[in-house]
């Protein structure tokens, strides 16, 4: 069973995107992220399950600062894979790995891969990893039934949208500004065009993320993409100390199509 | 002049199997740029003259390549010959990549520069550039090092560029890497990313590579002057990141005759200690700012922080043709610690008459085990690579400490 692919076909036939949310794994302790990430789950279509990293370049300041937290709390490649263990027993949704590439280099990529696929991971989201240079992963993902996720962006060139639509096997995740994660005012005015130049040339589907943080937010992505992806705003809100459910019935509202 | 074209990296950036680029997809596009504006400019006689009258004029080049007679006999060993890169306008070789880069921008079109710094060198000489081109600078510097390299600071601002520290992770030239990626991301269309070192994706390990080349190819046509010959029995650099090592041994190392070249890593309190910077001799490989190379991480891939009493030094990773060099056995890796660098530092003063970066320290250190081993009818030429007014109050600072311990324990 591809419960990525289910996640989005479930919410097409609610007319509506999918809802992807991320939360890192031992944020702001394993105990709250557990809690939150069920919450979520009650909300969301799929779980990106973000692995903490001390170099995370293609983040913003929220998720730079919950990944310290995280790592100064302990946690390890091997604790962000108990913890979604510990959530694939409560849920049957989606949950994918979001990790930079030296975590996987260091573990080993067979090794990842299978450890990943034992505690009921479904697809990994590389978001420095572009396929170019992994052309060892592919295969040994391809292999073991794990899906890649890779990322295009707005400075993406035909050949490149081509070359990512063709490897990712998951869904294709469209970055909607020149940037790095955190909340902004709108979305670009070019994310339409973004998302109809990857549908041009693939039927897999396609959710945008950077920036979303609210239902008009995540209106204007739902109305072009198949999925909404939302990391920050829930980040800031589980750092808090806050329930999810607000924001996430929100972001779940604002998926709707029509 | 000419800009060196050598064997490595491949198509993909590939230095064996190091390099490459892992970033964000953001800037792949603006990477093929780079790459095809530099390979352009190369071939373009306008660009490479600009860029030797800059050199000549106002860099100050060529460099001398004086011998040392008294740290030679001193010694009582090799032949040692210094090459003064610490006499460039800016006091170090960092200027000769940044005049490169920032002129290479100013052709593409760019107007706004970024740059990060650790020390502060690479910043200053980045900021220089700027000032000279009239292109907007901003520097991103971690906070740990815009308290320790006050002075630098004060000189990036004087020269007109915006400091931007950088509170994030360990608050040091790794995190300030890292926020000039972020900006770089975020500014892709109009801006330059200069960076400092030979890391980072490709095409950026060759194209510094290439622009601190002409410190290796100015020694070949110096020293067949004064030996006869143009190729020495060794060379000798610090490596950081590696810059200033790369333009003496890039030049050297695809002859087939080519001379040991060694590499002098900061191994801080020692390798054994866990607070060292030497990637070669202590890490393992990995990926950090987009390419693949020795890296000091942990079991989980979390990169763990250098230590060096050199700023300049104190980074977790050796650039990717560097860690191909050490690979494939062309080039010597050999760690040296704060203490024996502290000692090349006063080395040097006393006998030459010539302060050395900290850095640089590093490298005359190791002459005190290379010259003897070598013997009197050999040659080695050492990258003096910058000069070391910036480190005296530092190296006073810790002097004194250290003699304030010694009076303790007796």
């Amino acid at each position: 069973m591809n419960r990525i692919q289910s996640a989005f076909d479930t919410a097409a036939s609610q007319s509506r995107a999918a809802f992807i949310g991320y939360l890192p794994a031992g944020y702001p302790t394993p105990a709250a992220f557990l809690e939150h990430a069920i919450t979520l789950l009650e909300y969301a279509d799929l779980l990106e399950i973000g692995m903490p990293y001390s170099d995370p370049l293609g983040d913003g300041p929220v998720i730079q600062k919950a990944g310290e937290v995280a790592l100064a709390g302990g946690m390890t490649v091997m604790g962000m894979f108990a913890q979604a263990r510990e959530l694939r027993q409560r849920t049957d949704k989606a949950l994918m790995v979001m990790t930079y590439y030296n975590p996987i280099l260091s573990i080993g990529e067979e090794r990842f891969v299978h450890a990943a696929l034992e505690v009921g991971i479904d697809g990994l989201i590389l978001p420095d990893l572009p396929p170019d240079e992994a052309d060892t992963l592919i295969p040994l993902a391809r292999e073991a039934g794990l899906k890649l996720t890779f990322l295009l962006a707005p400075t993406s060139t035909t050949d490149r949208i081509e070359l990512v639509s063709r490897e990712s096997t998951g869904f294709i995740y469209a970055v909607s500004v020149t940037g790095v994660t955190g909340s902004r005012v709108g979305i670009p005015e070019e994310v339409p065009l973004l998302v109809a130049n990857i549908k041009a040339v693939t039927d897999k589907p396609v959710a945008v993320g950077f920036g979303i943080s609210g239902f008009d937010t995540a209106q204007s992505v739902a109305k072009v993409a198949d999925g909404v992806v939302v990391g920050s705003a829930l980040v800031v809100t589980a750092g808090r100390g806050d329930s999810l459910e607000g924001l996430a019935a929100e972001i779940l509202s604002g998926c709707r199509k029509t | 002049m000419t800009l060196p074209t050598y064997p490595l990296p491949n198509a993909r950036g590939r230095y064996g199997r190091f390099g490459g680029r892992y970033v964000p997809e953001t800037l792949i596009p603006a990477l093929e740029e780079l790459r095809i504006a530099y390979e352009d400019a190369k071939k373009d006689p306008a660009f490479l003259g600009e860029l030797q009258t800059i050199l000549r004029e106002y860099v100050g080049r060529p460099s001398r390549l004086y011998f040392a007679k008294n740290l030679t006999e001193r010694l009582g060993g090799a032949k040692i010959y210094l090459k003064r890169e610490d006499l460039n306008h800016t006091g170090a070789h960092k200027i000769n990549n940044t005049i490169g880069q920032v002129l290479l921008a100013k052709r593409m079109g760019k107007r706004r520069i970024i740059a990060e710094t650790g020390a502060g060198q690479h910043g200053v000489a980045t900021a220089t550039a700027c000032a000279l081109m009239g292109l907007e600078c901003i520097v991103y510097q971690g906070e740990e090092d815009v308290r320790r390299q006050s002075l630098n600071v004060f000189r990036m601002k004087l020269l007109g560029a915006e400091v931007r520290p950088v509170s994030s992770g360990t608050r040091t030239l790794k995190d300030a890497t890292n926020e000039a990626i972020r900006d770089w991301v975020t500014n892709v269309r109009d801006t330059f990313y200069v960076l400092g070192s030979v890391v980072g994706p490709h095409p950026y390990p060759a194209m510094v590579r290439d622009f601190q080349s002409v410190v290796g190819e100015e020694v070949k046509s110096q020293l067949l002057e004064v030996e006869g010959r143009s190729t020495p029995d060794a060379v000798v650099a610090c490596v950081g990141g590696g810059s200033n090592a790369i333009g003496v041994f890039a030049p050297y190392a695809y002859l087939k005759d080519r001379p040991r070249l060694i590499g002098v890593e900061a191994a801080g309190h020692g390798v054994e200690s866990g607070l060292h910077a030497a990637s070669v001799a202590g890490g393992k490989v990995g990926v950090l700012h987009g390419s693949m190379m020795y890296l000091l991480s942990d079991e989980n891939g979390q990169i763990t922080p250098a230590h060096s009493i050199s700023a300049g030094l104190d980074y977790p990773g050796i650039g990717p043709e560097h860690s191909h060099y050490s690979e494939s056995g062309v080039a010597e890796y050999v760690p040296v610690t704060d203490a024996e660098a502290l000692e090349g530092f006063k080395l040097l003063s006393e006998c030459e008459g010539i302060i050395p970066a900290l850095e640089t320290a590093h490298a005359i250190a190791y002459l005190r085990t290379l010259a003897p081993e070598l013997g009197k009818d050999k040659v080695i030429v050492v990258n003096l690579s910058g000069r070391g007014d910036k480190d005296v109050q530092e190296v006073m600072r810790v002097l004194e400490d250290m003699e304030a311990t010694r009076a303790v324990t007796h």
